[in-house]
């Protein structure tokens, strides 16, 4: 009887780490930015009409708010998913939403924003990525929240769900604001 | 007839195939020695979007991205491991295909030679186990004369 208790604690240990790794999402690259600044940058506007993109944007600007950066495309197919979620943020408006068009087209971009309905305060266009490889971009959608200082405080990877806006990004958000 | 057709077949090929002009292959890149420093980080280096493609290897868009950075990089005179330091610190320790060593990757570096001498050490004291074993058993009197009796008397 005692003999196999050895490799039976050998099997459960062997069974735990692999019911544990397996159900892992390897998807979900844990981000070194979480708690650094975030990389700034100053990147052409995308403007709604077809009038050139004068105006520029950088993190800088948005100094003593806490706010959301998200990483789109109208290539991005998953961006579709997360889209109502996203314009629920803007109906509440309270939480300032700002876009990273990253690697689009701007015609593109423009018609995407016009069929589905556009959430954000302002896009910024990062047409060759540049700035995506400074965020660690590596999957649209991707969305980052950001604090007064300009820290970093929680990244998602893919797309937004209401479930993760409720229950992580709203009370840390409420928790930075006291 | 028929060897004649083969050799016309034959002649007919090779006035083709002088027509073809075959010309040295040109490199892709402008800089060979950027590309080949290029390829040795990059091989390193894990590709986030297909995961378990080389960098180097890669043709998703990020990838393509990332070695252009890596490239523009090496021609502003970076060194290979602040290039590594670079992608690093956005991608973090997941881009690189070595992890480096630190408390949070030791079992993952020791863990297999644990496991070796953990096998090994219950290998030597099981075989240290069995000679005690085999050795401590001698037959008494009344044994080795019934196994004499089996084997058919004498000896």
């Amino acid at each position: 009887m005692k003999r196999y208790v050895l490799p039976l604690l050998a099997f459960l240990a062997l069974a735990v780490f692999l019911a544990v790794g397996l159900n892992r999402d390897p998807r979900e690259v844990p981000s070194p930015l979480i708690g650094r600044p975030a990389p700034a940058f100053e990147l052409p506007r995308l403007a709604a009409d077809g009038s050139p993109d004068a105006e520029r944007f950088g993190p800088a600007q948005m100094r003593g708010k806490v706010w959301l950066l998200n990483v789109w495309a109208s290539w991005c197919v998953s961006c579709r998913q997360e889209h109502p979620v996203l314009l629920d943020i803007a109906r509440r408006g309270d939480l300032p939403l700002i876009g990273l068009d990253y690697k689009d087209a701007t015609p593109d971009a423009r018609a995407w924003l016009a069929e589905h309905g556009n959430p954000y305060l302002l896009s910024a266009v990062d047409a060759d990525g540049r700035v995506g490889i400074d965020y660690g971009v590596y999957g649209v959608p991707e969305t980052y929240l950001i604090d007064q200082v300009g820290t970093i405080r929680f990244k998602q990877i893919g797309p937004l769900t209401a479930d993760v806006l409720e229950k992580t990004i709203l009370p840390l958000v409420r928790e930075l604001r006291k | 007839m028929r060897r004649w057709l083969a050799l016309l077949a034959v002649a007919l090929g090779m006035l083709l195939a002088a027509g073809v002009h075959a010309r040295e292959a040109v490199p892709l890149a402008d800089d060979q020695a950027v590309e080949d420093r290029l390829v040795g980080i990059a091989e390193d280096l894990r590709c986030l979007v297909c995961q378990n493609e080389s960098l180097a290897a890669s043709r998703a868009p990020l990838a393509e991205d990332l070695r252009r950075e890596i490239r523009e990089q090496i021609r502003a005179g970076k060194t290979d491991p602040e290039i590594v330091d670079y992608l690093v610190s956005r991608y973090g320790d997941f881009v690189r295909y070595r992890p480096p060593m630190k408390p949070t990757t030791w079992l993952l570096w020791l863990g297999p030679f644990v496991l070796l001498a953990a096998g090994l050490a219950t290998l030597v004291v099981q075989l240290r186990r069995r000679n005690v074993a085999a050795a401590a058993a001698p037959l008494s009197d009344d044994e080795r004369s019934r196994a004499v009796a089996l084997l058919g008397g004498e000896r």
